[in-house]
């Protein structure tokens, strides 16, 4: 590649404590008449990192992004790029590449003059904008197809002529919409790990707007999880993964397992039906306040591990649903009729602890997975 | 990370940009936009309203015109002649235009290109021209009542309406063609499987689907008539309708006063028709879903040949009414003297060739500055949402309620003052220019914002992320994305300035005759033969315009295939839209 590229690196917060960061938001807020889709959101995006805004939709991620490329305007709050208050510039002069949900590629113009766009503008000599195309081209791997027209290519290869067609004025800021989501299955996960090694190599700032966590996980170095206009949490994918910071994040990232809960006289312990159980040190609400326990499917202990000792429960298997490489038992805790926790089981391990439907399944909600958070979460 | 929650609530205004070039030019177009629709829109309505409500002196006198028009029997007389004849004139021709569209679309009968193509022909001819034809048909020395001794009295209601069918026959037909095509066959499908009748399934299917067409169709004729000048000017003897009220009261006794007053009473019933049809035509869109199987007519003979049978006795009564005009045109003195002959292609009491050259200079203007206004002023309201986008909005949709006899008499107010800077466009071919562009502008505007709305959203925004400013954008990528539906827009702007005389027979001054309005001089001052032979030259124009723009569609179209897969024929949608 060329060397017009900013020389950033993976970024890791630290890294870039020396640097203001190439993106930093202060307490945006925005409002459509009186619907409030951000209130007070502020966060930075160091030099070269990939960051994920995720949430379900109507959370406010695409609004923050458009505010973030000057599309939308704020109602308050401040902008910085590399330091630079941008809050009052146009789109045009803020220096980013972006790809929309649509890709909104122009449709009477080949593929070669998409990607060469942004740069025609430019005073460029016409032999260097050929280089340039064919580079990006290259780089999408779509030269072959540089004298066809949009219509004529797969979602796929579309995605990925508006990524070139973005990147090719060498913009310091990417900005990705929802990028993949109007793509099949296979193709998305191809392109996500296209995509990241690209971003990657060209050490480029992102910003990418999702809802779809396996996406945002797989992708990003860092995760903003959103929700009604707020950032409920933001840090690296393990990071959101295994500390969830509110009932929100646990829910909405991965799969979790939820158990309504008593707070204890004993700091550190729950009540559960007839069962104490200890949690993950964490705060120790007066007893008798209503909790919520959070346990993922994979960290259940089943099989010869689980003797006796804390946390200990006998559960009945009352469904088991097969998907492939392991199977997710539905499990009823003593006392309920129906299923209120999943634990995925390993193949060759459901035949060791003797699974089938009606038996009875003793296990362990290891102390240190099980998470808590209070109810008004 | 922390996360931080405000106390404090949000403003309500939002963080400004910095005022750039491309904005301010933005801004400036909007506001050109605007000083343009309220200049020849908004402002000379509100000098007919004002006018109405002054005494010829120019005395405010409050409502006591409107009193003096309901009470003085001979005028108001006009009011409810212009509602019968526009509601029997729109009974009629819907439900001969029903069937004739239904015979093209759902039946696999022979001649069906010909039969539309035929049925398309009042399209190119001014209304008066029905009239006229009429008259030579059915009048006092018409070849039917000479041969046949019978005269039906042509003159007045009988003959307004005959000629308004004619006139209205091929909008109404466009429409229902629209709504007939746009079916889903599954419904037939369930309806036979579950064992209806062919009369029960048409009642509850068929009929059903049209409803929203049926109506529209109903709103336009009853428009197209009501607001309609040209045919009661020549056959109407002296049955007097609004639009002819407005005349006589302007032109005949100089009493602008009345004349106001009546353009006030008249723009009611055109301003709910198109309410109730902008209303309609909303539903229309959600009754057929995307995934519909479009209707493959089955072989019927019996229906087949009994609706052909139909079918040209329609087309070929629309064919004998141009006929006759040729004919007319082309011999010494219908129909006693049938020599051949081209004198009456001299036009000596009008100048000769100067209205038809006119006619054709202005429409080609019209074509051309109104395409570019209405599709640059679509874009800004569509893609530019401001404030100003609303009233832009509505006053865009407004001049299709504006009958012609109105916005003529409303321009008359406007720019013939003396002393005023407005004053030097009155008396010159640009004012006829700008008046077709109102008179048609609704229409052209509906057709631009549904081709806008059509496109990516983010055309501009992916343009501005590079640098690339808006005006690039849209030269390079919008408008090559619309062209078929500005060669359409420009198409229609120009057939129906050639074909217009509403408006313009206030407007014309010597030296800006148009040809329509030749047409209606030479009626007047008896030279019919002459008035048919200019009408042969406007419908001449008016089909080569149209077979040349048929020929740039399909190279458009051509050149445009690589890059869509559908390619729609805009030049057919045009038609389905034409109010007026």
């Amino acid at each position: 590649m060329t060397g017009s590229w900013p020389s950033g690196r993976s970024g890791t917060p630290s890294s870039v404590a020396s640097r203001p960061p190439a993106v930093e938001l202060d307490g945006i807020a925005k409002k459509f008449g009186e619907v409030i889709a951000l209130e007070s959101v502020s966060l930075w995006v160091g030099e070269g990192e990939f960051v994920c805004f995720l949430g379900p939709s109507g959370c406010g991620k695409t609004t923050l992004l458009r505010v973030i490329a000057g599309l939308e305007r704020q109602n308050a709050g401040v902008v910085r790029m590399r330091g630079c208050d941008v809050s009052a510039l146009p789109p045009s002069e803020r220096n980013y590449g972006i790809v929309f949900q649509s890709y909104a590629l122009f449709p009477n113009l080949p593929v070669a003059r998409n990607v060469a766009y942004g740069l025609e503008t430019r005073r460029m000599p016409r032999a260097e904008i050929e280089r340039r195309v064919d580079e990006l081209l290259d780089l999408v791997h779509l030269r072959p197809h540089k004298r066809r027209y949009p219509a004529q290519l797969s979602g796929g290869e579309q995605q990925r002529v508006a990524l070139a067609r973005a990147l090719a004025p060498s913009p310091s800021l990417l900005l990705l919409d929802e990028p993949l989501s109007a793509l099949d299955a296979r193709v998305r996960q191809a392109l996500r790990v296209e995509i990241k090694a690209l971003q990657r190599r060209l050490g480029i700032t992102t910003i990418m707007v999702t809802h779809d966590q396996e996406e945002a996980l797989t992708m990003a170095d860092r995760i903003a999880v959103m929700n009604h206009g707020v950032v409920e949490q933001i840090g690296s994918p393990v990071e959101i993964y295994t500390e969830p910071s509110s009932l929100f994040v646990a829910r909405f990232v991965g799969h979790m397992n939820f158990i309504r809960a008593t707070a204890c006289e004993r700091p550190g312990w729950v009540r559960v039906g007839s069962v104490e159980l200890r949690h993950r040190p964490g705060p120790t609400p007066p007893a008798g306040t209503r909790l919520t326990l959070a346990i993922r499917p994979e960290e259940i202990l089943i099989g010869p591990a689980v003797r006796d000792g804390e946390n200990r429960i006998v559960t009945r298997i009352c469904a088991m649903q097969f998907l492939g490489a392991f199977t997710r038992l539905g499990l009823a805790l003593p006392g309920d009729t129906g299923p209120t926790l999943e634990c995925d089981v390993a193949v060759n391990a459901l035949a060791e602890v003797g699974a089938r439907e009606g038996a009875e399944l003793p296990l362990v909600l290891n102390p240190e997975a099980l998470r808590v958070f209070s109810d008004g979460d | 990370m922390a996360v931080l929650r405000a106390d404090r609530a949000i403003p309500d205004s939002v963080v400004r940009h910095r005022l750039d070039g491309e904005t301010a030019l933005r801004y400036l177009l909007i506001g050109l936009f605007g000083l343009f629709l309220y200049l020849f829109v908004l402002y000379p309505m509100a000098k007919v309203l004002w006018r109405s409500l002054l005494d010829n002196d120019g005395a405010f006198v409050g409502l006591a015109n409107y009193v003096r028009y309901f009470s003085t029997p001979a005028i108001a007389a006009s009011i409810t002649n212009s509602l019968y004849v526009s509601v029997v004139a729109m009974v009629v021709t819907v439900f001969l235009a029903f069937l004739y569209a239904y015979a093209l679309t759902r039946t696999l009968m022979p001649w069906r290109g010909v039969f539309r193509v035929v049925a398309m022909l009042p399209i190119f001819a001014p209304s008066l021209v029905q009239g006229i034809a009429f008259v030579y048909i059915f009048g006092n020395n018409g070849i039917w009542t000479r041969l046949t001794d019978i005269n039906i009295g042509v003159y007045g209601a009988k003959g307004i309406i005959m000629a308004e069918v004619f006139y209205c026959f091929p909008h109404a037909m466009l429409i229902l063609i629209a709504a007939l095509t746009a079916t889903d066959a599954r419904l037939y499908d369930a309806a036979s499987a579950l064992g209806a009748s062919r009369l029960k399934t048409f009642r509850t299917v068929t009929l059903p689907g049209v409803k929203y067409g049926l109506m529209s169709a109903c709103f336009v004729v009853f428009t197209l008539v009501i607001t309609d000048f040209g045919a009661p000017k020549v056959i109407g003897g002296k049955f007097s309708v609004m639009a002819t009220e407005i005349y006589n009261q302007v032109v005949g006794q100089q009493n602008f006063t009345m004349g106001a007053t009546v353009s006030v009473v008249l723009l009611i019933p055109a301003l709910v028709a198109f309410v109730v049809d902008r209303l309609i035509q909303r539903r229309q869109y959600a009754l057929v879903s995307s995934s519909a199987k479009p209707l493959e007519p089955r072989k019927n003979p019996l229906a087949e040949w009994s609706l052909f049978a139909y079918c040209f006795l329609i087309a070929a009564s629309i064919a004998a009414v141009y006929l006759v005009i040729l004919v007319v045109s082309l011999v010494e003195r219908w129909p006693y003297r049938l020599a051949f002959t081209l004198k009456h292609y001299a036009f000596d009491t009008v100048g000769g060739y100067t209205p038809l050259l006119n006619s054709v200079y202005v429409s080609a203007l019209t074509a051309v500055g109104g395409t570019a206004i209405v599709f640059i002023g679509a874009y800004l309201v569509e893609k530019w949402r401001t404030r100003a986008s609303a009233p832009l909005y509505a006053l865009s949709l407004l001049p299709v309620s504006i009958p012609g006899m109105v916005l003529g008499l409303a321009y008359i107010f406007t720019f013939n003052v003396p002393g005023s800077l407005l004053n030097r466009l009155y008396g010159t071919l640009a004012i006829l220019v700008i008046s077709n562009l109102i008179h048609y502008f609704t229409v052209p505007f509906l057709t631009a914002t549904t081709s806008l709305r059509q496109m990516d959203a983010e055309f501009e925004n992916v343009g501005s992320s590079m640098g690339v400013p808006f005006y690039k954008t849209f030269w390079r990528v919008t408008v090559p994305i619309a062209l078929p539906s500005i060669i359409a827009i420009s198409m229609y702007f120009f057939l129906n300035a050639m074909v217009t005389l509403s408006a313009v027979v206030f407007l014309v001054a010597p030296g800006t005759e148009l040809a329509a309005v030749a047409v209606l001089l030479m009626d007047d001052a008896g030279d019919t033969a002459q008035a048919a032979a200019m009408s042969v030259l406007i419908i001449a124009t008016g089909l080569m315009v149209r077979f040349a723009y048929g020929g740039l569609m399909r190279g458009v179209t051509r050149r445009t295939q690589a890059w869509t897969a559908t390619a729609t024929d805009q030049v057919a949608l045009m038609g389905t839209g034409s109010l007026k």
